[in-house]
């Protein structure tokens, strides 16, 4: 599903040149739960932001679905973004002003899917992930959790070949954190490949594979026996 | 255009920002209300000055000779001029092509009308059938002088709109006889307006020859008038016509042997050219109108933009959220375009009705002599509205650039 190689990238600030990703190798297979790991400053943030297609790598492949993904301008990175990827952040980023099912239909709107469809389909999420009754709400009025799991629904909505989650119970409780792995990992369940950032490690056991980077490079790459959320729960 | 769900969430932002979305389309709508007010001013001036020249024909000569003030080849200054039907004749045939229309004039200031037992003091005046055109008249009632009417020297008169409302209230005059100083009859054949109002229409015209012989002229004129041939532009009309009052200026001074620096023996008077004069005036205080209206627009236009940029900035983590979520750049510059043009569309439409509205209700108590009815018509509503929605494009288009440039993982970043 994805494949990367060699993959460089460094940030500019005035004369120095902070070399962030030295060439990293990397390979996702269809339905896997993969976690990346590290510590702030070891580049597992760019990496998702290049894996996003938010942000372009230096140097080195990547491969999306058997698309290549390299010279992008903006319209057509927002085309794949749509049609590839659905993000999940740390702090949800809901817009503000729209009800959670308005939400959860913007990607669908962005598609040009009609109004009705996009209605339809958006309750059907937001009734995957638990939250049928609170479609009308606005962000504000609900939990941070329920945050989480309009945003998991949006994220879904597309029905994008990969889930990129950053931090994505970085802004929650355990016990919510919990909740939302729970939810998540019964996405992956279903087929659905899903990358995790995170510097938790219980939330790592929580997926099927852990990288861990330190320093802009891949210093361990090993499966796992995924721990489910719902022992905790 | 009509896309539902952008518009809902124009007015979802607008909703968010009452009173900052109100304050900027005050200052929008105040440009467009000033810039109508101006032009329903200028418009007033323009059809005040008009009026104030349509009351005769704007593209007339008239001729008239007084006495010379100034001494020429031995002759005294103080020498009583004459114009005589010759003179009249010999200017026709000199320049009929460039004459439209022509008529000789004998007048009195004033003669004593009476119908049955009404009766007035009027001016009355011998004239040919052209001066129904060079007076720009219009009957009301019967027909003006005919040809035969001056081969014939017949009694007959046309009287102006009040005179018959003064002589002869709801009959009908034509047919009726008129005694003109209790000495002559005459036949009423014809009653006519003048866009001069009643100063105008409170005279009687005669046939040329029958004035001349009832009031024993002879051969005598007080005056010659002519209207000339319009060329193809306004411009090129005033230049023929100033040519030809110079040249019969130049004749009559050879005729009547005058100096050539006596400026009140012979007079030729050119409507032509302080009508262009006036003209000229007024397109200077519409364009000066037009400027500062424009100028108050600019100011409202700069404030929408500056508007817009704060709301881009304020917005930049959710277009950011958008973009990350597949909007094409091109959707998010229309997102703000659409904004700001609905909004300075709205906001000078309300403008522009104010503005009208206003012109409307003052227009009917304005009634000095230079400014009638200011209003504004379609043509100019419609270069409003469109500078107004091109205005709010342009005051969009900065912040809808900034906005489309934003980067989605800077935008994500800023929390």
């Amino acid at each position: 599903m994805i494949e990367i190689k060699n993959l460089h990238k460094s940030y500019k600030t005035g004369n120095n040149s902070l070399h962030v990703l030295k060439g990293i190798d990397f390979s996702v297979k269809e339905g896997e739960l993969v976690s990346i790991m590290g510590s702030s400053g070891s580049g597992k943030s760019t990496l998702l932001n290049i894996l996003g297609m938010l942000d372009e790598a230096d140097e080195g492949s990547y491969v999306l679905d058997n698309v290549p993904i390299k010279n992008l301008n903006e319209k057509i990175a927002a085309k794949y973004r749509n049609k590839f990827l659905g993000f999940i952040f740390q702090s949800f980023n809901l817009i503000s002003y729209k009800s959670a099912v308005d939400n959860v239909s913007l990607p669908l709107y962005y598609q040009g899917v009609s109004r009705k469809e996009r209605d339809e389909k958006s309750l059907y999420y937001l009734e995957k992930v638990g939250l049928a009754d609170w479609a009308d709400h606005l962000p504000n009025q609900l939990s941070g959790g329920q945050k989480q799991r309009v945003a998991i629904a949006r994220a879904l909505a597309s029905d994008p070949k990969v889930l990129l989650a950053d931090e994505p119970t970085g802004a929650l409780d355990t016990k919510t954190s919990y909740e939302v792995m729970d939810l998540i990992q019964g996405i992956n369940d279903e087929g659905r490949t899903i990358l995790v950032v995170t510097h938790e490690p219980d939330i790592a056991e929580m997926t099927k594979r852990i990288v861990n980077l330190k320093d802009g490079r891949i210093v361990d790459d090993t499966l796992v026996n995924q721990i489910k959320a719902t022992a905790h729960v | 255009m009509f896309n539902l769900e952008r518009w809902q969430e124009i007015f979802e932002t607008i909703r968010k920002n009452k009173l900052r979305t109100f304050l900027t389309s005050l200052s929008v709508a105040s440009g467009i209300f000033i810039l109508v007010i101006l032009l329903g001013v200028s418009t007033g001036i323009e059809t005040g000055v008009r009026t104030e020249f349509e009351q005769d024909a704007t593209n007339r000569i008239q001729v008239s000779v007084r006495s010379t003030t100034k001494e020429y080849k031995g002759l005294n200054p103080g020498r009583r001029l004459q114009l005589r039907n010759s003179d009249y004749e010999n200017l026709n045939a000199k320049y009929e092509d460039q004459i439209e229309y022509k008529t000789p004039l004998y007048n009195i200031w004033s003669g004593q009308v009476n119908y049955k037992n009404q009766q007035g003091n009027y001016r009355i005046e011998g004239a040919s059938p052209d001066q129904q055109w060079i007076e720009n008249a219009t009957m009301t009632d019967g027909r003006y002088l005919n040809q035969s009417d001056i081969e014939n020297s017949r009694k007959v008169a046309v009287i102006g709109y009040q005179m018959k409302e003064d002589l002869f209230k709801d009959e009908d005059p034509i047919g009726k006889t008129i005694i003109l100083n209790n000495t002559v009859n005459f036949t009423v054949v014809g009653v006519y307006t003048d866009p001069g109002g009643t100063r105008e229409e409170t005279r009687l015209f005669m046939p040329i020859t029958t004035a001349q012989k009832v009031f024993n002229a002879g051969e005598n004129l007080n005056r010659i008038a002519y209207t000339i041939k319009m060329a193809d532009t306004f411009d090129e009309t005033v230049a023929l016509s100033a040519a030809m009052r110079e040249a019969i200026e130049q004749d009559l001074r050879t005729r009547f042997q005058v100096a050539s620096d006596d400026r009140v023996a012979i007079g030729v008077y050119d409507t032509l050219e302080e009508a262009e004069k006036v003209f000229g005036l007024i397109a200077t205080i519409r364009s000066v109108f037009w400027f500062i209206g424009i100028g108050t627009i600019i100011a409202g236009v700069v404030g929408v933009g500056n508007i817009m940029l704060i709301v881009v900035k304020e917005r930049t983590k959710e277009i950011g959220i958008r973009k990350a979520l597949g909007a094409l750049p091109s959707e998010i510059i229309w997102m703000v375009l659409h904004e700001s043009i609905f909004i300075t569309s709205i906001a000078g439409l309300i403008g522009l009705f104010l503005g009208v509205g206003l012109l409307e209700l003052v227009s009917p108590m304005v009634e000095t002599d230079f400014i009638k009815f200011p209003k504004v018509d379609f043509n100019t509503a419609m270069s409003t509205v469109i500078i107004l929605v091109v205005a709010g494009a342009l005051a969009g288009f900065f912040p809808a650039r900034r906005a489309a440039n934003i980067k989605p993982i800077e935008a994500l970043r800023d929390e």
